[in-house]
């Protein structure tokens, strides 16, 4: 490393008071789940969990594995259905410039803009008349819509990077259009299949009000709603709220470990977030 | 330039494109009857864009339009009712504060998120040992659902058992009731939601920084320009464009803010920190007697507010496409 020298050191010095600071609500999180019933309101709080207890983690197997299932199963849904719709038509606008195609690409932009308080409404009026509220496929619907638009945009952008040349090799070898597609346009576009995949799980994992309005009452209720119950329930266990907090922290964790590249790949590439 | 501007080059290209085919064109674009078979791979998609967005959004619109009763709701028939639902949510004596709410909330946000993003996008870009590493640690708060985020900071500021009021306590400030006070409640959920927004700041701003060429540092350095000088001659003026864009999806994004303050706070207390999103489900669903009209209402003058900073972002951008 060229900029080794006392300075730069300092800098990470520096760097790491700041990366610390960001993350210390992280920690915090972290140190009450293993904090003691008794500790919790202790003046002053403990800095760290001497004492430490998994009661918190018990109280997460015991209640909150329901509320997890729910949120990987609407997690994965989510996921198939987002790239099945999006990579064709990302395919579409980035290398078969249909007529009309620009509108299309407007009007997922706009529809990235839409509060999602806006839809959740709209959702619960039409779930309500088709009785489909508190199922599955409802929530994994709506939770579809928290990605679809940005996946589209990814797509396009991605595989506008793919050479003409490999297109047409495939055509000149015989291969019609849904062949091109599916043998070579989706193969060469793993990164951004994964990107994608990520993002619309991370996504639908992560929605509280498509969960809240839709499937608030019944049998599938993802773990955002787990903790919301126990807040809500004025319960006072912190540490279970907390330990319920940390897993449902793992995914972004994983993200970021193992897909850091991806990460700031689809933070840049023009994401809102909701 | 690998930032937000990505997706909407493209667009552009593919409408420079799809419009007029140049003379010089290879010819087998050109004598391509048509290009209308491609919406194969469109359909579904846009069958989609039609039964999960528009229709929601119409669904909703119409929710503003009639006099729903719970009854109604659920059988239909629901009277209509025209602008009523608009004009009760206007003069409703709660409309005056929580828009002030909503624009303090959404102005206090973007200043507090952008000015440390960009701190932490300038001292992260010097490069040194761990830079890396540890940028993308600090992505951690943006990842984080956004439920875990609220019930962490509603620990942190809890009146009596809180990191925060123990620590204000250690200097001899007396407690905070962040939550649960009139006073407090607005700028505590701010607190919670610049720490969420920073880390989108300070990516979309690093790699805005990235694209500026390093001999123009080279050049002022020897010129003997003094840092603070580098920043405002060259940095800010170069930064501008990709502040703009990070300025506005900032802006459409907190508009949309709804979980950190309902999880936070609920709106309250007493509406004190409720905000045009928050309102709006209060009415639909926060209550036992749903008021759908009002509540669809009050989200259809906050679609028009997106609107308004969406329209303005693609113009933006666009313009800056053909600089």
């Amino acid at each position: 490393m060229t900029t080794s020298t006392p300075r730069a050191w300092w800098k990470t010095g520096v760097g790491l008071v700041l990366t610390g600071l960001m993350l210390f609500p992280v920690y915090w999180m972290i140190n009450v789940s293993f904090t003691r019933d008794q500790d919790m309101r202790a003046s002053p709080p403990h800095l760290f969990p001497t004492n430490g207890t998994l009661d918190g983690y018990r109280a997460v197997l015991d209640q909150q594995l329901p509320y997890l299932g729910t949120s990987f199963l609407v997690g994965l849904g989510t996921v198939a259905l987002t790239v099945a719709l999006a990579a064709p038509a990302g395919y579409a606008l980035a290398k078969l410039r249909p007529p009309g195609g620009p509108a299309l690409s407007f009007v997922l932009l706009i529809a990235q803009m839409i509060p999602g308080i806006i839809m959740a409404m709209g959702f619960y009026a039409i779930y309500l008349t088709l009785g489909v509220l508190n199922t599955l496929p409802g929530l994994i619907l709506a939770d579809t819509t928290l990605a679809v638009p940005f996946a589209v945009l990814i797509f396009t952008a991605f595989m506008s990077g793919i050479p003409d040349e490999l297109l047409q090799a495939a055509v000149v070898d015989g291969a019609g259009r849904l062949r091109t597609f599916w043998s070579v346009v989706l193969p060469v576009s793993r990164n951004s299949i994964v990107t994608v995949s990520l993002f619309a799980f991370l996504w639908s994992w992560s929605d509280f009000i498509f969960a809240s309005t839709l499937a608030g009452g019944g049998d599938y209720q993802p773990i955002t709603l787990g903790i919301y119950h126990y807040i809500g329930n004025n319960n006072q266990q912190w540490n279970a709220i907390m330990a319920t907090a940390v897993v449902a922290s793992i995914p972004a964790a994983v993200l970021l470990i193992l897909a850091q590249r991806y990460v700031s790949m689809g933070v840049t590439a023009g994401a809102v977030k909701d | 330039m690998p930032s937000t501007t990505e997706t909407s080059t493209d667009v552009r290209d593919q409408g420079g494109a799809a419009t007029a085919v140049p003379p010089g064109a290879p010819p087998s674009r050109a004598r391509r009857p048509s290009r209308w078979w491609a919406w194969g791979f469109l359909a579904p998609v846009t069958i989609y864009l039609a039964a999960f967005y528009a229709y929601p959004l119409y669904r909703h619109v119409e929710l503003s339009l009639r006099e729903y009763t719970v009854r109604s709701f659920v059988q239909g028939g629901a009277p209509f009712a025209g602008l009523d639902n608009y004009r009760t949510v206007l003069t409703d004596p709660a409309f005056g504060p929580t828009l002030t709410h909503t624009v303090v909330f959404t102005a206090a946000s973007l200043a507090f998120q952008f000015t440390i993003g960009m701190a932490l996008a300038l001292f992260f870009h010097q490069h040194f040992p761990l830079s890396r590493t540890l940028r993308a640690l600090i992505l951690v708060p943006w990842l984080l659902p956004l439920i875990v985020s609220a019930s962490t900071w509603s620990w942190l500021l809890n009146s009596d058992s809180g990191l925060v009021n123990a620590a204000l306590g250690v200097v001899g400030i007396d407690a905070v009731n962040w939550l649960t006070s009139p006073g407090w409640s607005l700028t505590s959920v701010i607190i919670a939601n610049v720490w969420i927004g920073i880390p989108f700041n300070l990516v979309v701003l690093y790699s805005g920084l990235q694209a500026i060429p390093t001999e123009m540092y080279e050049a002022s350095a020897l010129d003997g320009a003094t840092g603070w000088q580098r920043f405002w001659g060259i940095t800010f003026p170069l930064l501008r464009p990709v502040s703009l864009i990070t300025l506005l999806l900032g802006l459409i994004y907190t508009l949309k803010v709804f979980d950190i303050i309902w999880i936070m706070t609920k709106g309250g207390p007493t509406s004190s920190s409720a905000t045009l999103a928050t309102w709006s489900y209060r009415l639909g669903f926060g209550n036992l007697l749903p008021e759908f009209g009002p509540g669809a209402a009050i989200g259809n003058l906050l679609i028009v507010l997106a609107l308004i900073a969406g329209l303005l972002y693609i113009r933006i951008e666009r313009r800056q496409q053909l600089r």
